[in-house]
């Protein structure tokens, strides 16, 4: 079905190709899971199938791609729309028009499908991705799964042997990623489409796929079962992790496979005693926060519902919850630039004097509490690196190159002189952050920092905010990853419609939960094992 | 009083093509710009908002009639007030009179303040009422037919243009949107109050950002099949374009010249009827190249002949009535006297009250599942 013969590319202006000399065949209706770290070029694989590398980014490919025998070289992008449905990271992005039923269309409307034909696959669209009672709503209106379950609903029209989808669920919280990929699961099982899909949370997808497209990172791409390629790959979810740390062959892939081997593993930790809260070194004596009934509304939506929460000095708490459930409203109204309808919000620095960061200055207020927001990039402005950490040290009046210290620390060895558009996700959001640590904030908050965040890359921030905490900081991140979670919070909150309705030690709130249990505390249940750390850690004695 | 049961045609509720309302819509304008006589005005500005009043959809476009109502008083009101400053004696029933600003010599002929007369007044109302009358009339059909619906049934010649301004549309709210993430998140870095950094600050992210955006759209509408010509040569899109253009053009000029009876009458309806064809030929011609279907076409139907014919027909009456006896159209003021009310000039108004009958009811949205 897709075929790459001794595909070279390499990007203008780059030093060295992006992929070398790759040969490989996907079957089809196979179900391909494309992975690696950042930057390996995962993307560029996946434009290449349907020729928008290099037809629409530039660049020089050696080789052929052939795509149900047609050859990309002759092929753009566009003329293969009825071979090739392409779904990216943001579907709003992609809309061109605005309405559900219009967009569904938009592609056979191209392809010159006849118009009672177009009715009827409209029609059947609708009913196979679940969305036919959104039909005449405005695309902006729904809910960051459905637009993306309209976004595949959008290229399936054209009915395409192939589906590419880059990171699809990237951008949602768990329910809705859970919705997208139980769709894209039905169109490979009833239809046979053929899937080449990217994704960072191996977790979700490893158990489903038939193949496993492995770039190590050095313009090579490795085929194989993801048995096979998880006994070497760089990256790994923690259920191969843990199968690698017991020594399982071959290696389990789901929670399923690994909790029906686990029995010897959880009679060698029984002995153990779980692993105790890491940290309540914090006592309320040592609060940095104090929030109390919190309210923010938006007209008649009430967005935090009179929330009370502190945050101690040297604990993270990780905040989690739907998309819509508050919890970048409660930052923001932590920080003191939010709207804050009523409630009381005290920060303590130093000599027990508290203020309220609203009633500040912007200035002084960041220098309370710092916020990493979603879009860290809003933040930036200037054309380097070198120049924001200049900017940065003189808006928070301290001395020269303390920025770029932290920038240093963080994450090392960063071009000070490309332009921070060009950093990778993980990058842009250190510089954000050490941006933010310049002003030297008792509190610290950061507004879903993993996205789009590789298993390296969130274990280099785990490790950041565990330091963070340790020098004495209050650290609070809001996430969707629960592995994240495991790894790095003392404390979880759960927000729901604007509510806490949890709030506790990481492992009381996380392990019993269907929806927020980390992979290893479901292996290990009833044990309460968060992480492949803490369990590596335990048996190192016995070794 | 019970419903008459209404013919097949016009009883299903269905959305009627754009197109009709907007030549009914011209049409009434047309037969407005033909006369200063404020009764036949009054007339059809009652129609067009009675037609509105029962045809128009709840969406958020429909809601701007009583808008454009406002902005006719508002021109009427202006028309007045700069008559009455600029050059208020027109007659002889002076109703009372302002200061006058004495003028050097230079600028003799011009006045400003002075005597007021009865007469200045009624005819600054006239024309205020007329300008403000065809308003109105193009106000319901922006009113009466989705913009974006009208947008999606341009001609295949001018859809790249459609469609550049259907994303343009959705541009903007997102725009704004990240402009106003931006600007929140300057706060964070704590420099809010230096202006002379807003614009780097704000409008380099938010351009950015768009960029980002188009490109992504680019590439997104690009492998969705946007732009296939297969193989049409370059030169035989050129000379389509030139026709459509250049037909558009005459149908402009053309159109001007009918509107405007003091332009000799070459510039009127021959030029528009040479247009038509040209930009007909045009549009033939591009359809037959670009290989696109539309999903869910509006239809031209027996409603849509209906309204647009009853829009043409108030026009066309009004032409025959203009020629026939012109003093009733344009009443007089010198003598001063009570407008007349010719009785083929008003039923002509009257039949543009057609399609609040005529035109099929609107569909109700039908509330599926939650609305957010």
């Amino acid at each position: 079905m897709i075929e790459f013969r001794d595909v070279t590319l390499t990007y203008p202006e780059a030093a060295k190709p992006t992929l070398t000399g790759v040969n490989l065949e996907i079957e089809e209706g196979e179900l391909c899971l494309v992975a690696g770290r950042t930057g390996v070029g995962k993307s560029t694989l996946l434009g290449c199938i349907n020729g928008l590398v290099p037809h629409f980014t530039g660049g020089h490919l050696r080789g052929a791609v052939l795509v149900d025998g047609r050859s990309t070289a002759d092929h753009p992008p566009r003329e293969l729309a009825e071979v090739v449905g392409v779904v990216g990271q943001d579907p709003l992005a992609g809309f061109v028009t605005d309405t559900v039923e219009e967009e569904l269309a938009y592609a056979m409307e191209q392809l010159a499908v006849p118009s009672d034909v177009m009715r009827k696959r409209v029609e059947e669209t609708l009913d196979l991705l679940g969305i036919a009672e959104l039909r005449s709503r405005s695309l902006r209106s729904l809910s960051g799964g459905q637009q993306q379950r309209v976004a595949i609903g959008s290229v399936l029209t054209a009915h395409p042997r192939i589906l590419v989808l880059d990171e699809p669920t990237s951008a949602l919280d768990p329910t809705a990623a859970e919705e997208v990929l139980g769709a894209i699961m039905r169109l490979v099982h009833d239809l046979g489409v053929t899937v080449v899909i990217a994704e960072h949370r191996l977790e979700r997808v490893l158990q489903y796929a038939d193949r496993v497209l492995y770039l190590p990172g050095d313009g090579s791409v490795i085929s194989g079962t993801p048995t096979e390629v998880m006994e070497f790959s760089e990256v790994a979810p923690p259920v191969v992790q843990l199968g690698r740390l017991a020594g399982w062959s071959p290696l389990p892939l789901s929670v399923r496979d690994a909790r029906r081997r686990a029995s010897e593993l959880r009679e060698a930790l029984e002995g153990h005693p779980a692993p105790a809260p890491s940290t309540p070194n914090g006592t309320s004596s040592d609060a940095a926060l104090h929030a109390e009934g919190v309210l923010v509304t938006y007209g008649d939506v009430v967005a935090v519902r009179k929330v009370d929460l502190d945050l101690f000095a040297g604990s993270i708490v990780a905040m989690m919850g739907r998309n819509g459930s508050g919890k970048s409203s409660l930052m923001w109204a932590l920080q003191g630039s939010g709207k804050r309808d009523s409630g009381t919000i005290r920060v303590f620095s130093g000599q027990g004097v508290a203020e309220d960061p609203a009633k500040l200055s912007s200035r002084e207020a960041r220098q309370r509490v710092g916020l990493v927001p979603q879009t860290p990039g809003d933040l930036l402005y200037l054309s380097t690196v070198a120049a924001e950490c200049t900017q940065a040290d003189v808006d928070a009046g301290a001395e020269a190159g303390e920025c770029d210290r932290l920038l240093e620390r963080l994450v090392p060895g960063i071009d000070r002189e490309i332009h921070p558009r060009d950093l990778s996700e993980g990058q842009r959001l250190a510089l954000v952050l050490a941006i933010q640590l310049t002003a030297s904030p008792a509190v610290i908050l950061l507004d879903e920092p993993t996205r789009g965040l590789d298993y390296g890359a969130k274990t280099n921030l785990a490790k950041i905010l565990g330091e963070l905490a340790a020098s004495g900081r209050a650290v609070m991140v809001s996430t969707h990853d629960v592995e994240f979670v495991a790894t790095c919070a003392d404390r979880v909150v759960v927000m729901a419609q604007g509510e806490v309705v949890a709030n506790g030690p990481t492992a009381e709130v996380v392990v019993a939960s269907p929806a927020f249990a980390p992979q290893v505390a479901k292996i290990l249940y009833p044990s309460e094992w968060l992480n492949v750390a803490q369990v590596a850690h335990a048996l190192e004695p016995t070794r | 009083m019970p419903e008459i049961r209404r013919p097949e045609w016009n009883r299903l509720p269905r959305d009627l093509h754009p197109g009709a309302w907007w030549i009914w819509a011209l049409g009434m304008a047309t037969a407005a710009s033909r006369t200063t006589n404020p009764l036949l005005l009054v007339i059809v500005i009652a129609v067009v908002g009675l037609v509105v009043s029962s045809r128009r959809s709840d969406d958020p476009w429909a809601r701007g009639f009583k808008m454009y109502l406002m902005f006719g008083l508002v021109i009427i009101a202006g028309r007045i007030a700069f008559r009455m400053l600029l050059d208020g004696q027109y007659g002889e029933h002076v109703l009372f009179t302002l200061p006058e600003l004495p003028l050097p010599d230079a600028a003799a002929g011009i006045r400003i303040g002075g005597p007021v007369s009865l007469e200045g007044i009624l005819a600054a109302l006239y024309d205020g009422l007329r300008l403000a009358t065809l308003l109105i009339c193009l106000g319901s059909a922006n009113v009466l037919a989705n913009p974006k619906r009208m947008l999606r049934s341009v001609p295949s010649a001018l859809y790249e243009i459609g469609s550049a301004v259907t994303v343009a549309l959705s541009v903007a709210p997102q725009l704004i949107e990240s402009a106003g993430r931006v600007t929140k998140a300057r706060r964070l870095r704590g420099d809010v109050g230096r202006r002379t950094r807003w614009f780097s600050q704000v409008i380099v992210p938010v351009m950015t950002d768009a960029l980002d955006r188009s490109l992504l759209l680019a590439a997104a509408m690009d492998s969705r099949g946007y732009g296939r010509t297969s193989g049409v040569a370059r030169s035989s899109r050129r000379v389509t374009a030139v026709l459509v253009i250049g037909g558009l053009l005459g149908i402009c000029a053309g159109t001007y010249g009918l509107l405007d009876s003091s332009t000799p009458w070459l510039i009127g309806m021959p030029m528009l009827v040479v247009g038509l064809t040209v930009s007909v030929i045009g549009f033939i011609a591009s359809g037959q190249r670009v290989p696109r279907t539309r999903y869910r076409p509006d239809t031209w139907n027996l409603a849509e002949f209906v309204v647009a014919g009853s829009g043409v027909a108030t026009a066309a009456v009004m032409f025959v009535s203009s020629t026939v006896n012109p003093g009733v159209l344009n009443p007089s003021l010198q003598p001063l006297s009570w407008p007349p009310l010719p009785l083929m000039a008003t039923v002509g108004v009257l039949i543009g009250a057609v399609p609040a009958w005529a035109a099929p009811v609107r569909p109700k949205p039908r509330v599926q599942g939650a609305p957010r």
